[in-house]
């Protein structure tokens, strides 16, 4: 996904020329041709996270594009009160890219986690928070938050990560991208989980069970006409996201349902719990800790069908059911 | 009308405006009225009627809680009636306790948190010299502001950068709100501070209207350099009974009092 948003932005900026990038001292040779190309244009802003986040504010309140990027936990918790008063408060269009999402670079300890971020940045007026789930949808995610009129939150996972999409999808913001159909079981995905969403319907096909696949990138504002029709399809919706349990896209939907009386579907909510992982070990190993490798996530989702189909009256909405 | 004159009658008003609205940080108002009026009496280049033109100088204050001064010192420079100062604080008023986005002609920018006003300023000025554009950006920050970590990590990317068209300036009244500024955190000494920063900087009486307005006018200054202005400044300047007292920080005016002031000032 990193290598997908160099490669954007590079294309991007010829192109366009209030487009501003703006670095955490991060993308050591990533950026090198956007630099050979615009080189007035890209601005290593040091180790200095809030200031890199309120001085996007200004150059957007000037008339440029800022597109601000460095690790998600950094770009997010560390500058989050100049996110909120300077960015959100003035309503400027800064693109917040932060690369890094959840476990991405798990190894390298809690500081570098970021399984809040979403949840925070949705909290903030006006923030749009967009989650592509490959790097084909980073590349259409990044275009469009250059045309939104507002701040937007791009969460990147790292590079390297399987392509899920054949072809470019027509990303837009707000609208859930239908990769795969199935009544039984319905799988929103948001982010790096969407490879991991592919092969639990193909481990629920095995087993019989006809599962959509949905990537729900935009976790704000949600594409409630999509949710409206999903929840009246299918008995089990399920969110995927590599990010707490609570806040983000599963807290999200769960708010969603409150909101709306006649959802008899149950959900499903996947993701980490509300602890930190201390422990050494790269994404692999996390996710595994975090009970969110396919395996893990069929069982629970095979569990809950099972409940659903024995019981003479639906469960409360759970996370664990 | 002398700037002196209006340098009086703005802080009259500003005792007033505590006094009615019933709201503190009238020492910290007082203390900038004075670089203020010498920034909108011929140093920025604005133009009322013309709020958003975008050639215009930017001035934002960073010590958002001396918002009346601003409101007072833009009102008289005609950014919006005189009158609009009467809602300060008033439920629904566009002037509130701090400066919200665009609340009226003239405010650049909401601050109210400090160690945020540099940052943007850094940005706007940045945002000048990606677009060829010659507008100036003058930034004002309170002595206990520099306590902020921000404050530093723009005084380190400014430099870097050649801003020579962006002014810093310290709003020196040696008090924040539970102390001396010198003593609270190793503040000083300040100058040479930004001076190690790669600043142009220099110390000037920030009551001193010709001074001001002659380091003022001097910018960019040559030097290649983003420049500081170390204002020294009396908390509660112009009154006898409030100048360098603290508790005029959060002491909101009585009625004797702000007649005693007016007295002083010379405002009917």
């Amino acid at each position: 996904m990193r290598n997908a948003f160099a490669a954007e932005i590079t294309a991007i900026a010829p192109e366009m020329d209030t487009l501003v990038l703006l670095s955490g001292d991060i993308g050591n040779r990533l950026f090198d041709k956007y630099k050979e190309r615009c080189p007035d244009r890209f601005i290593n802003c040091g180790v200095a996270e809030p200031n890199m986040i309120t001085m996007a504010a200004g150059m957007a309140m000037s008339g440029l594009r800022p597109v601000a990027y460095t690790i998600a936990s950094f770009i997010t918790t560390r500058c989050l009160e100049q996110i909120r008063v300077d960015v959100c408060g003035h309503h400027a269009p800064v693109v917040i890219v932060g690369t890094g999402a959840g476990f991405s670079y798990a190894a390298n300890g809690i500081t570098h986690h970021a399984c809040e971020d979403i949840a925070i940045l949705r909290m903030m007026p006006g923030m749009t928070v967009v989650c592509p789930g490959d790097a084909m949808e980073v590349r259409q995610a990044i275009r469009a938050a250059l045309r939104h009129d507002g701040p937007v939150y791009v969460r990147l996972g790292k590079k390297g990560e399987p392509v899920v999409h054949q072809t470019a999808p027509d990303l837009v913001l707000g609208r859930a991208l239908t990769l795969r159909t199935g009544e039984d079981v319905c799988l929103l995905s948001t982010g790096n989980m969407l490879p991991t969403a592919v092969q639990i319907a193909d481990n629920l096909a095995e087993r019989n069970i006809a599962a959509g696949v949905v990537s729900l990138h935009t976790v704000k504002p949600l594409d409630e006409n999509f949710l409206r029709e999903a929840f009246s399809r299918h008995k089990l919706m399920v969110t995927l996201e590599e990010h707490s349990r609570m806040g983000g896209l599963g807290g999200a939907v769960a708010e969603w349902i409150t909101d709306h009386d006649s959802v008899t579907a149950r959900l499903l909510r996947i993701g980490s719990s509300d602890d930190f992982l201390h422990e050494a070990g790269g994404q692999g190993y996390a996710r595994e800790r975090m009970g969110l490798t396919p395996d893990a996530i069929t069982e629970k989702i095979e569990n809950a069908l099972r409940r659903i189909d024995g019981a003479a009256e639906p469960a409360p909405v759970g996370s664990d059911i | 009308m002398s700037s002196d004159l209006t340098a009086r009658r703005i802080r009259a008003k500003l005792v007033e405006l505590s006094h009615q609205a019933r709201t503190a940080h009238l020492g910290s108002s007082l203390s900038c009225v004075d670089i203020l009026v010498a920034l909108y009496s011929g140093i920025l280049n604005i133009d009322p009627a013309r709020p958003a033109d975008p050639g215009r100088d930017r001035f934002i204050l960073s010590k958002g809680h001396a918002a009346t001064a601003l409101y007072a010192v833009l009102a008289a420079r005609g950014f919006f009636p005189e009158e609009l100062l009467e809602t300060y604080a008033k439920p629904g008023s566009p002037l509130a306790e701090h400066p919200a986005p665009a609340c009226v002609p003239g405010v650049e920018a909401a601050t109210g948190s400090l160690g945020h006003g540099l940052s943007l300023g850094l940005g706007f000025a940045l945002a000048a010299k990606i677009r060829r554009e010659r507008y100036r950006v003058f930034v004002l920050l309170s002595d206990g502001e520099c306590n902020e970590g921000t404050v530093w990590e723009a005084a380190m990317l400014a430099p870097k950068h050649g801003l020579e068209r962006l002014v810093a300036i310290i709003d020196f009244n040696k008090w924040q709100a539970t102390g001396r500024s010198c003593d609270i955190l190793a503040l000083e000494p300040l100058k040479e501070k930004w001076e190690a920063f790669g600043w142009s900087a220099s110390e000037v009486d920030g009551h001193d209207l010709p001074a001001l307005s002659r380091l003022l006018k001097n910018v960019p200054d040559g030097s290649g350099k983003p420049i500081a202005l170390i204002a020294h400044t009396v908390k509660g300047k112009g009154i006898s009974f409030m100048e360098d007292d603290n508790n005029w920080h959060y002491r909101i005016p009585d009625a004797a009092e702000v007649s005693a002031a007016k007295a002083e000032l010379g405002v009917a």
